[in-house]
C-alpha cells in the first residue's frame, strides 16, 4: 500500500481502530513477560534491588529521545511534503515524549538517592536530560497558545526541526562543562559492563515500553483527528446559525 | 547591496532614536548586575569567581528581553509584510534585522561589560578577554533569539513564551562563554577550546537561524 494511501484521515482512522486493539494485547504480553523476567533478575552485588529501577528508567530515557526523532520525521512531512498526518503525529509524539523524559528524571532521581547519596547532582546525562525536557515544554508552549490548530503544528515543526539541530551540540556541550568542572570518577556507576542476566529482561523491558509508546501514540492520534473534526463540525455549525439568523 | 545597506540604516535609525529602546538593555543588563551582590553578599572574592558567570547570565538575559522588539513593531505597521514581498530574499533580510539588532542592543552590552566587570571586582587583566568572548558570543544569541521571536511573531504572542522557547536553545553559549571567560581569568584552562567553539556556535547559528526563521515567518504569515 504506498504511504499516500494513509493521507486519508478516515483511513488512518479505520487501520488505527482495527490495530489498536492487537498492539494493546501484544503490549500486555511482552509487559507481562518482561516482569518476570525483571522479577528473576539477579540483584546487583553492590546496589541490591535498586538496580531494578534501571528497567524503567533506561527505557524511559531512550523513549523521551525517540520521541523528538519521531516529533523531526514528522516535522519534516509537515513542512516539505505537507502531508496531512504528520502534524497530528508530531502533536501526538509531543506529551508521550515530555512523559518518557519526565518519567526518566523521576527514576532516576529515585535511583541516585539510594547509590549516590542525593536525588539531584549536575552531572552531565542528567542535565542534559532535564534540557531535552525543557525544549518538550517549549514545543508544548507553541501548541498551547496557538490559535489556528495548523498555524501552530507549522510552528512546532519548526521549532522541533531547531531543536533536532541544537540536541546534539547540546549534549556533546554538557557533557563537556561536566568533565570540565567534575572528576568523572564520583559519578561512574558500577564501573561494569552489564551481565547477560540483567541485559536480557533489559531489552524486553526496552521492547515494552516501544511497543507502549506505538500503542499510546496510535491513540492520541486517533483522538487528535477526532478533536480536529469535533472541532470543524463546531465552526460549521457556528456558520450555519450566524447565516440563519 | 543597496536593500541590505538600506535596511541596516532604516532598523539602527529606528532603534536608536526616541522610542527604538535600545540601550534599555544596557540599562537593564546594568541593573541585573547591580541586584547581584544584594543576593550574593558583598563579598569581593566570591563576586571576583562568579564574575564572569554574573556577567554572561546578564548579557543573556538582557538580550533575551530585547528580542521582543525585532519583528513585533513591524508586523503592527506592516513594514514586515513589505519585507516578505521584497526582491531581497526573505532570508538575507531577517540577517539583516538582526544584525541591526544586535549592532544596536548586543554591542551596548559588550561595552558596559568592564566597567560592570570593575564593580564586580573582576581582575583587570582579563577584562579585554571578558569582553572579547561576549563580543563573539553575544551574536549567537541574538540569532538563536531570531527564530524564537519568528515564531512568537507568527503566533501573534510574545514575553515569557519566548524566553521559554528561546533559553533552552542557549546553553550550549552560555557554557563555552563562561568557559572561556573562566580560562582567560583564572588560567586552569586553556582559552582557546572553549573560544575557538563559541566562534563556531556564532558562526553555525549566524546560518542556521535566518533560515529557520524565515521558514516560520512565511509559515505563519501567509
Amino acid at each position: 500500500m504506498p504511504i499516500i494511501d494513509f493521507a486519508n484521515p478516515t483511513r488512518f482512522l479505520t487501520i488505527a481502530n482495527r490495530a489498536l486493539p492487537w498492539l494493546i494485547a501484544v503490549t500486555v504480553i511482552v509487559f507481562a513477560i518482561g516482569l518476570f523476567y525483571v522479577m528473576n533478575a539477579p540483584d546487583d552485588y553492590q546496589q541490591g534491588a535498586t538496580v531494578k529501577i534501571m528497567f524503567l528508567h533506561v527505557p524511559a530515557a531512550w523513549l523521551g529521545m525517540l520521541g523528538w526523532g519521531l516529533m523531526s520525521v514528522a516535522a519534516l512531512g509537515t513542512l516539505v511534503w505537507r502531508h496531512p498526518l504528520a502534524d497530528v503525529a508530531g502533536k501526538a509524539a509531543a506529551p508521550i515524549g515530555a512523559a518518557f523524559t519526565f518519567i526518566c528524571l523521576v527514576t532516576g532521581s529515585l535511583w541516585g538517592r539510594p547509590t549516590w547519596g542525593t536525588y539531584w547532582v549536575w552531572d552531565a546525562r542528567l542535565t542534559s536530560m532535564l534540557v531535552l525536557l525543557l525544549l518538550y515544554f517549549g514545543v508544548l508552549a507553541l501548541y498551547w497558545t496557538a490559535e489556528e490548530p495548523s498555524r501552530g503544528a507549522r510552528a512546532a515543526a519548526i521549532l522541533s526541526l531547531v531543536g533536532a539541530v541544537n540536541l546534539p551540540i547540546i549534549k556533546f556541550s554538557v557533557d563537556w562543562w561536566n568533565t570540565l568542572h567534575q572528576p568523572a570518577s564520583v559519578f561512574r556507576m558500577g564501573g561494569s559492563t552489564i551481565d547477560p542476566a540483567l541485559l536480557t529482561p533489559l531489552l524486553i523491558m526496552a521492547l515494552a515500553f516501544t511497543l507502549l509508546f506505538a500503542t499510546l501514540h496510535l491513540a492520541v492520534m486517533r483522538n487528535e483527528i477526532l478533536r480536529r473534526r469535533v472541532r470543524s463540525m463546531r465552526l460549521m455549525q457556528a456558520q450555519e446559525l450566524a447565516e440563519a439568523t | 547591496m543597496i536593500a541590505f545597506n538600506a535596511l541596516l540604516v532604516r532598523d539602527m535609525r529606528l532603534a536608536i532614536r526616541v522610542g527604538g529602546g535600545a540601550l534599555m538593555g544596557a540599562l537593564f543588563f546594568l541593573i541585573v548586575v547591580t541586584m547581584m551582590p544584594f543576593a550574593i553578599g558583598p563579598d569581593l572574592a566570591l563576586l571576583a569567581r562568579i564574575g564572569p558567570a554574573i556577567l554572561w547570565l546578564g548579557a543573556l538575559l538582557a538580550s533575551l528581553l530585547a528580542l521582543d522588539r525585532l519583528f513585533a513593531t513591524d508586523h503592527e505597521d506592516g513594514s514586515l509584510d513589505l519585507l516578505m514581498m521584497g526582491a531581497l530574499p526573505l532570508e538575507l533580510s531577517v540577517a539583516t534585522k538582526a544584525i541591526a539588532h544586535w549592532l544596536t542592543t548586543g554591542l551596548p552590552l559588550v561595552v558596559i561589560a568592564p566597567l560592570l566587570g570593575l564593580m564586580l571586582n573582576v581582575e583587570l587583566h582579563a577584562m579585554g578577554w571578558l569582553a572579547l568572548t561576549l563580543l563573539v558570543g553575544t551574536p549567537a544569541l541574538t540569532f538563536i533569539g531570531l527564530v524564537g521571536a519568528a515564531l512568537a511573531v507568527a503566533l501573534r504572542r510574545g514575553g515569557l513564551l519566548l524566553a521559554v522557547l528561546v533559553l533552552p536553545l542557549t546553553v550550549p553559549v552560555l557554557i563555552f562563554g563562561v568557559a572561556a571567560a573562566n580560562a582567560a581569568l583564572f588560567g586552569a584552562t586553556p582559552f582557546g577550546p572553549p573560544f575557538t567553539i563559541l566562534c563556531a556556535l556564532t558562526l553555525a547559528s549566524l546560518v542556521l537561524g535566518p533560515i529557520a526563521a524565515a521558514a516560520a515567518l512565511r509559515h505563519g504569515l501567509e
